[in-house]
């Protein structure tokens, strides 16, 4: 089991997930850090993703959309690149854009941090999610599932035991 | 009583064809967040405002969101509970990152394979 721990605040709208890999620090930045290897684990299956740019410097941005297997549905990304300090850490913040383009009102941001240290002989990966708004996290959610029917399903019942309480 | 019966029966499929539609389920987070005008949400999504006013109507007939007028402004809110709706995303999303993590692992033990050799 790779999945060491979730700790998840509902008000502050924060996730911390911490990892733990048998391979070393590098190994684990690698994967953020190189973005051929990024774009095999990042979207889900059978929504592959692609990163057209990917400059890991503060100030910089990486981008990337990922198409469904009829090529019908398309999701873009941007990340803006806040810190960096490779190899065991990177800051990296996503705003919510309207149909055009242009940033939503309100400037809501999700805010993912990476934290890489070692754990004896393990290295150890925390990350930290942090949404402004509600929205925010069904973006994430949508970009992070498939098969969009079932999360639908799993929110559908969710509203529904919520009204019906 | 059956009338009673009958009713509950009616709200909950009132309900679920509410809920049944994504723009819908959209349009219940987003006044969640905050109150958003009638045609603010109208400039959302790419269907016509009439749509968004039909949309907002069920959404109002199931009880979740809520419509008030401020000024020369239709205000919607949602009347589903912030927090318990934060929990419940949180909830998917670490659904999302368990299935991303597990991928993430299979990746490094491919290209870590690789160096080993």
């Amino acid at each position: 089991m790779t999945v060491w721990n979730v700790d998840k605040n509902a008000e502050a709208k924060t996730m911390v997930i911490t990892a733990e890999f048998k391979t070393s620090i590098t190994n684990v930045w690698q994967l953020w850090a190189d973005p051929r290897l990024l774009e095999r684990w990042w979207g889900p299956p059978g929504f592959p993703s692609t990163f057209e740019h990917h400059d890991l410097t503060p100030g910089g941005t990486i981008t990337y959309f990922m198409s469904g297997p009829d090529g019908g549905e398309r999701f873009d990304g941007t990340w803006n690149v806040i810190e960096v300090d490779a190899p065991t850490r990177l800051v990296v913040e996503d705003a919510i854009v309207e149909d055009d383009g242009t940033p939503s009102d309100g400037n809501s941001m999700t805010r993912m941090e990476i934290d890489i240290e070692a754990a004896g002989d393990t290295t150890r990966m925390i990350l930290t999610t942090h949404f402004d708004s509600l929205e925010g996290m069904e973006q994430a959610i949508a970009m992070g599932v498939a098969e969009g029917m079932k999360a639908c399903m799993s929110q559908i019942n969710a509203l529904l035991a919520e009204v019906a309480a | 009583m059956v009338v009673d019966t009958l009713e509950r029966e009616k709200q909950t499929d009132r309900l679920f064809f509410a809920l049944s539609d994504a723009t819908r389920r959209d349009i219940v987070t987003k006044t969640l967040d905050r109150e958003r005008s009638v045609s603010e949400l109208g400039r959302m999504y790419p269907i016509s405002l009439t749509a968004v006013q039909k949309h907002v109507e069920v959404l109002v007939n199931a009880g979740l969101v809520s419509k008030h007028r401020s000024g020369r402004e239709q205000l919607v809110r949602g009347e589903v509970n912030q927090l318990r709706r934060a929990h419940e995303l949180l909830d998917e999303l670490e659904t999302v990152w368990r299935a991303r993590l597990e991928r993430f692992e299979g990746v490094l033990n491919e290209t870590t394979g690789k160096e080993s050799e």
